[in-house]
């Protein structure tokens, strides 16, 4: 292929500049482990078993080193959950140590009061509890009984140490959507920021999605209420799709995969972004010649997706400038055309564009699977109460044995 | 939240990239980073920059400015950029 190299002009605005891509990312995913505690039914990376082939100690610091020579000053850091990792506390003093600055997101389940004192003493880490219900009743039918209290806990045992700036990290679903206010009155009860992002159709999030998205008049609420307090609540690129309402939003209005952001999952391989855990954006891995560095600054697929889009369905719409034509995960894992609309288009576009799929075609699934096989102590119920096998004996004490 | 306190821009002063501040050049300029306050801005034309890096070699903002070729008519926008700058800390007047 000869691609003619798109040249990136000179000045303007810096969400062109974006476009074509970065030395190094700004924003950087690391996720550490594939093990979780938990088996929440959205999981965008499909967690809950260990994989064999995870970084090493040694693998993970010389990441680090890497990181830090690439000055990329942050990384959020996620898994799985992350806190299980039995060298979880020696990384995040290496990475600060060596000026990474960590974000880390976790469930909260090792956050007893000693490693909060422990984080609250540290600067430059920050902690973000994952929670998708201000009540136990939403959250724990989405992310398993007892996953409310865990993160309660951990909330409290971080505001009681006096950590600051720790933040609750909420995914937008059609069963919270309408808890927005009370997400935002329970998080300053604590003195954290609240943080909300989008449900995307990514790993065990396909098997959910229809069930859990937000509905379109969901998502017109969402908007407005982002408006009315975006300033106070992060959002990252989340919700750049819906600045076809009208008024961009505050935060990243630009898709940000393999231009600013990307994901380093636990074996090291490196994909566009945390939502695109698929062969078909893996760019290469870290332990290849070259580590990091050479993925983000040499990978084919990367120069691809810093070429700005100039064909498709969503160049001809007076919203494009806005919207940038939405989200490339939530397209891929509902089986659009990357040049087509959003499923969530809020113009209407993306339900036409789901309607006009061809049903004999399989939706793109990853194969990276690390779900739990068996039940999990606490299991979600939104799918139901997992069956558990009959034992003959129930019906007769001679049951199956040819006898009765 | 908090309405910053407005803090006024002398380019008359000498400053310097603050120390806390590491700068990372890229293509249409360079991301600036506070490891203070882990605020991230970007400098939005190399000559800004420039522009920057110089401040600690001249006797005041405005030295810097006239040293990097800034004309007077960009000026107006360059102690713009260089207030915001100051306003969020990533440069700070010199002892």
């Amino acid at each position: 292929m000869t691609a003619v190299v798109p040249q990136r002009p000179v000045g303007g605005r810096l969400v062109d500049q974006f476009e074509y891509g970065l030395d190094a990312p700004i924003c950087l995913t690391w996720e550490l482990t594939y093990a979780c505690n938990l088996a929440c039914a959205h999981c965008l990376s499909s967690s809950g078993r260990r994989d064999p082939r995870e970084l090493s100690t040694a693998e993970a610091e010389a990441v680090i080193d890497e990181l830090q020579r690439m000055q990329v000053f942050y990384v959020n850091v996620g898994g799985g959950e992350p806190t299980v990792r039995p060298d979880f506390w020696h990384l995040l003093d290496y990475a600060i140590g060596h000026d990474v600055g960590v974000k880390f997101s976790t469930n909260g389940v090792k956050l007893d009061k000693a490693r909060a004192a422990q984080l609250a003493a540290t600067d430059y880490v920050d902690v973000q509890i994952s929670l998708d219900g201000a009540t136990a009743e939403v959250n724990d039918r989405v992310r398993g009984t007892g996953s409310y209290a865990t993160a309660i806990r951990a909330l409290e045992n971080l505001a009681e140490a006096g950590m600051k700036d720790f933040k609750v990290s909420v995914v937008v679903t059609r069963e919270n959507a309408g808890q927005l206010d009370e997400f935002k009155a329970l998080t300053d009860s604590f003195g954290a920021q609240l943080r909300i992002t989008r449900l995307r159709p990514s790993g065990r999030g396909a098997d959910v999605w229809d069930q859990l998205h937000p509905t379109a008049q969901q998502q017109r609420e969402l908007y407005s209420w982002l408006l009315a307090n975006g300033d106070g609540v992060l959002t990252g690129d989340s919700f750049f799709h819906l600045s076809a309402f009208g008024e961009a939003l505050p935060g990243l209005n630009l898709c940000g995969a393999g231009r600013v952001v990307c994901l380093i999952d636990p074996v090291g391989d490196v994909y566009a972004c945390p939502f695109a855990i698929h062969e078909n954006f893996l760019a290469g891995n870290v332990r290849d010649e070259g580590g990091f560095q050479r993925v983000w600054q040499q990978s084919e697929l990367f120069a691809d997706l810093r070429s700005p889009q100039t064909g498709g369905a969503c160049t001809k719409c007076a919203h494009f400038d806005a919207c940038r034509g939405g989200c490339m995960a939530a397209k891929f894992f509902t089986g659009l055309p990357l040049d087509g609309p959003d499923p969530e288009c809020v113009q209407g576009y993306g339900e036409a564009a789901l309607a006009a799929r061809d049903l004999d075609l399989a939706t793109p699934r990853s194969s990276v699977d690390h779900s739990h096989t068996g039940p999990v102590r606490g299991q979600p119920t939104l799918l139901g109460m997992p069956a558990i096998p009959a034992k003959p004996c129930n019906e007769s004490p001679l049951a199956g044995t040819g006898l009765g | 939240m908090t309405v910053p306190v407005e803090v006024a821009f002398d380019p008359g002063l000498p400053w310097q990239r603050a120390r806390s501040v590491a700068l990372r050049p890229e293509p249409f300029g360079a991301l600036v980073y506070s490891f203070r306050n882990r605020k991230l801005s970007f400098l939005k034309s190399r000559t800004l920059v420039a522009v920057v890096e110089a401040l600690a070699e001249h006797p005041s903002a405005d030295a810097a400015l006239t040293a990097c070729g800034v004309t007077d008519a960009q000026r107006g926008a360059y102690v713009k950029a260089l207030a915001d700058l100051a306003r969020s800390e990533m440069i700070e007047v010199r002892a």
